[in-house]
């Protein structure tokens, strides 16, 4: 390991201090990026096994087609989640509308509902059989063959769905990121004749661009790693791809080599998109703590904000938990019984516990990355941010592998030398459980937290440092106070994210151990959609009381918002 | 901030070691279950199976191939005493792959039919599904259908709907066909009955029977029990989309009908392999299998319960007779037939 050019003179104690510190700290932080990295690397060992004659087959038949469908939906999702996404941050955290303060916490909704869920939902109501179609034929007298209508079920359709519920990625991210700037570039760029869509598109969308990328970035991975909504869409992708070759034709090493391009593919993409900013830099130069004025739309122009607003809302999450309810008040009775609250308990914690976990993580990457910004450093942080583009069924089984071997082994010594079974002490457990949502969840916090520290001057951190702060002192007193919001971003999110998972949990929970996504998966993929809806509202609301919490602790964190004027 | 962040900590520490202590469950009057049927479609039998013998039931639910994956790499550590799965295929899948063993029982060879066990004892089957033709009444008489293989003529362009060949049902269809009439001519049939395709496979097979109640197709496969839900559902539309249509027996003069089984077999490495066996035997007898009939709409395994009032109502059917264990080994090469086809 390298280590910045050592100083010319012998070293004192307390120089020697520091160094042992600093290389302890590029130490922790390769130690945890490569743990963390272990379910990616077990893909790539197993990539390594030889596949049968899958390959040839693929390629003459279905491959084309994997690669379009993957690279149309990982682009049009990331488009839509943009457009959706970056007007409504713009407009709620530095304008005055009606229904501003409303729309701050409401707009971050859809990310409650899991992305399969809302399919089935808009399935539900526009599709042939549904009853918006069935109304128009009524209506019109039409047949079949009469019109028109655009099909939901299609690539274009699950781009929409999955834009719908992913775009608040990219407006949490961008809020974050109109909040943290200085108020008073916006008014210098104001002074020097800037018009309101100039200030916006010359200035503070540049200013955002890590956020911006992070949350595109985040929202590409998720589609990618999408399953439940393509597969029932009928559009064959990567993800369905290793499915199809795993569980149709039972060969596991295929799989885990299509499961390795797709990480190939997206490692390079992320390289790629740090090498084209390498020379940026984003933080803020100059003081601005004075409380910002909003700016007022008047009039026409306020409205048209409220409705730009509304839009991604009733679509996103008014329509479908409208649907929803009503499909739960019709049969909760039936459904719901007394296993809900410990569903929705195990739901909660686990959420909670893992959430903590993951911000934890994320600062010490982040962190460690920033302190100790080697190339080794940074390769091992990237690639422990790789899990959130496969699909959580490959992470589990990434982690499922390796904790079975490590049992195995404890579990000879144990054998050999005190003569008894330890048997499996992580395979089956809520550790392993955990260590899957880290593994796969971790970019989340990742990116959130890397875009927050990227906003901090490196000035900072020398005041600090020729203060006497040592890394972790400045960390706790420096940088987690003025990442504030950064850091409840993260915790939000994967809170939010952990909640709706279902593939790892549904492969390493313990024996009798559900969730609330357990729960609804298992009825809403038996196409007992209604019945599941009682449960799938339940992810939803206990999404709801954190998101509105956290959206307004993230408000109040606004540079200058407790300073008087 | 501080303090929040340490509380934060230590609530992770504490769910780390409750998870290391929550391990898998030790031995006792228990057994065992990975389970890929859904916890709704089994866990009623397992507590009407704790309450008659004292036995303690833990149960977990997954996907087949992940359960599998589960099972082979926890190997000779692993808690779980059965694997129970919704499809013969991975069932024999599970005994190549080495975690079953042979069970031998009276009980067992007497409840369940020949062609719906494994010859060995590695799994048994413990109800059968059909996968008929499902048609719409009012636009096709029963006389213009007669087998699988009669929905590739061309008179059908346009009228057939089909889910995706990601499904395990229609792998498993696929595979009977080519165990019957070979892969060439399975797979010239697949390109025949894709040309008639109403519209590219998407949805379950409930989205499929509603497409035919609706009038986007005309013909469709599906299991008779989603029908049967679809009748017994609470919501108006299933329960008129189910009544505007009618279920088929094909090939009555040939293969018969296409049928699958759930089933289970006991591990490798069980440790209440006794509560296992008894387990499959309370499964496949008299109560169970009224149950699966009644509740879920499936055929008994065991030909000693009399079908449901529901399973009544479609008529009797002549099933296929081929092993069971057959359409697991030939899911492959059906899935490369499919994709051959153009079968998305």
């Amino acid at each position: 390991m390298e280590v910045d050019s050592p100083p010319p003179q012998p070293l004192s104690r307390w120089e020697r201090g520091v160094w042992a510190r600093a290389d302890r700290w590029s130490l922790l932080v390769v130690g945890a990026a490569l743990l963390l990295a272990l379910p990616v690397l077990t893909v790539f060992v197993t990539a390594l096994q030889p596949a049968g004659a899958v390959w040839r087959h693929l390629a003459a038949t279905v491959l084309a087609d994997y690669v379009r469908d993957s690279v149309l939906l990982m682009l049009g999702v990331g488009a839509g989640a943009l457009l959706i996404g970056v007007p409504a941050a713009w407009l709620t955290s530095i304008h005055e509308f009606p229904g501003r303060r409303l729309f701050e916490w409401a707009l971050l909704l859809p990310m409650a509902i899991p992305a399969y869920i809302i399919a089935y939902t808009y399935t539900g109501l526009l599709d042939f059989a549904g009853p918006v179609q069935a109304t128009l034929r009524e209506w019109f007298h039409w047949t079949r063959q009469d019109y028109w209508f655009p099909e939901i079920r299609s690539l274009p359709g699950a781009v929409a769905m999955l834009a719908l519920v992913l775009y608040p990625y990219v407006y949490l991210l961008a809020r974050a990121a109109f909040l943290d700037q200085s108020v008073a570039v916006l008014e210098v760029s104001r002074t020097l004749g800037a018009g309101p869509w100039r200030r916006f598109y010359a200035v503070s969308l540049p200013m955002a661009r890590p956020a911006l990328i992070a949350g595109v970035s985040l929202v590409q991975m998720e589609a990618l790693a999408d399953y439940g909504t393509v597969q029932y869409f009928g559009v064959g992708t990567f993800t369905t791809g290793i499915f199809r070759v795993w569980y149709g034709m039972n060969d596991s090493a295929a799989a885990a080599q299509l499961a390795a391009l797709l990480l190939l593919f997206v490692f390079a993409l992320l390289v790629f998109e740090r090498l084209s900013r390498r020379r940026a830099r984003f933080h803020h130069t100059g003081n601005r703590q004075y409380r910002p004025a909003r700016l007022s739309f008047g009039g026409p122009w306020g409205w048209l904000a409220t409705v730009a607003c509304l839009i991604p809302l009733l679509f996103g999450f008014l329509i479908p938990a409208g649907q929803l309810t009503v499909w739960a008040l019709r049969t909760a009775p039936r459904v719901v019984d007394g296993h809900f609250l410990q569903l929705l308990a195990n739901s909660l914690l686990l959420a909670l516990g893992a959430a903590s976990l993951i911000l934890l993580l994320a600062l010490l990457l982040g962190y460690g990355q920033r302190l100790r910004p080697q190339p080794l450093v940074r390769v091992a942080v990237r690639s422990a941010g790789l899990g959130y583009a496969v699909p959580g069924t490959v992470i589990a089984i990434g982690v499922m592998l390796p904790f079975a071997a490590i049992d195995h082994s404890v579990d000879g010594w144990a054998r050999e030398w005190l003569g008894v079974s330890t048997g499996l002490l992580l395979s089956g457990t809520l550790t392993a459980l955990l260590f899957a949502y880290c593994a796969r969840f971790l970019p989340v916090a990742l990116h959130s937290v890397e875009a927050g520290l990227s906003r901090v001057r490196p000035s900072m951190d020398d005041a600090a440092r020729s203060l006497g702060s040592t890394p972790r002192g400045m960390l706790w007193r420096v940088h987690i106070p003025m990442l504030r919001g950064s850091l409840l971003t993260a915790l939000l999110l994967v809170f939010v994210d952990v909640l709706k998972e279902l593939p790892a949990t549904l492969i390493l929970r313990p024996f009798n151990f559900n969730t609330l996504a357990v729960r609804t998966y298992e009825l809403a993929s038996d196409e007992r959609l209604a019945d599941s809806a009682s449960f799938a509202l339940a992810v939803v609301l206990a999404g709801i009381g954190p998101v509105i919490l956290l959206s307004r602790a993230i408000g109040r964190s606004r540079p200058g918002y407790d300073a008087v004027p | 901030m501080s303090s929040l962040f340490k509380s934060r900590i230590l609530s992770a520490v504490f769910f780390l070691l409750s998870g290391l202590l929550a391990t898998s469950v030790l031995a006792g009057g228990e057994v065992n279950i990975y389970s890929a049927r859904k916890e709704d479609l089994i866990k009623p039998l397992l507590d009407d199976f704790s309450k008659q013998t004292g036995i303690a039931v833990n149960l977990v639910t997954g996907k087949e191939e992940a359960l599998l994956q589960r099972l082979q790499s926890e190997g000779a550590n692993t808690p779980a005493d059965v694997l129970l799965t919704s499809d013969a295929g991975r069932l024999s899948a599970a005994q190549k792959a080495g975690v079953l063993q042979a069970v031998k029982s009276e009980t067992l060879t007497a409840h369940i039919p020949a062609s719906y066990r494994d010859p060995a004892g590695y799994w048994y089957g413990l109800s059968v599904r059909a996968r008929p033709v499902i048609y719409a009444k009012d636009r096709v008489k029963p006389g213009d259908l007669s087998t699988y293989e009669a929905l590739a003529d061309p008179k059908w362009k346009g009228r057939v709907c089909v889910r995706s060949s990601d499904s395990v049902y229609n792998q498993s269809l696929v595979a009977g066909m080519m165990s019957h009439h070979g892969e060439a001519k399975t797979e010239a049939w697949a390109k025949g009955l894709v040309a008639n395709f109403a519209r590219p496979p998407k949805g379950g097979d409930r989205d499929q029977i509603k497409a035919v109640a609706a009038g986007e197709c005309d013909v469709t496969l599906a299991n008779t029990y989603y029908l049967g839900g679809m009748a017994d559902s609470q919501d108006e539309a299933d329960k008129q989309a189910a009544a505007q249509v009618a279920v088929f027996w094909p090939d009555a003069k040939s293969t018969g009908v296409h049928v699958n089984v759930s089933g289970a077999g006991v591990t490798a490495h069980a440790r209440n392999r006794d509560n296992a066996v008894k387990l499959l035997e309370f499964l496949t007898g008299d109560s169970a299998q009224r149950w699966y009939a009644e509740t879920n709409n499936e055929y008994p395994v065991n030909p000693a319960i009399p079908p449901s009032a529901t399973l009544k109502s479609w008529g009797e059917f002549k099933a296929d007779t081929l092993n069971v264990a057959k359409l697991g080994e030939l899911n492959a090469a059906a899935v490369r037939v499919m994709d051959r086809a153009g079968w998305k």
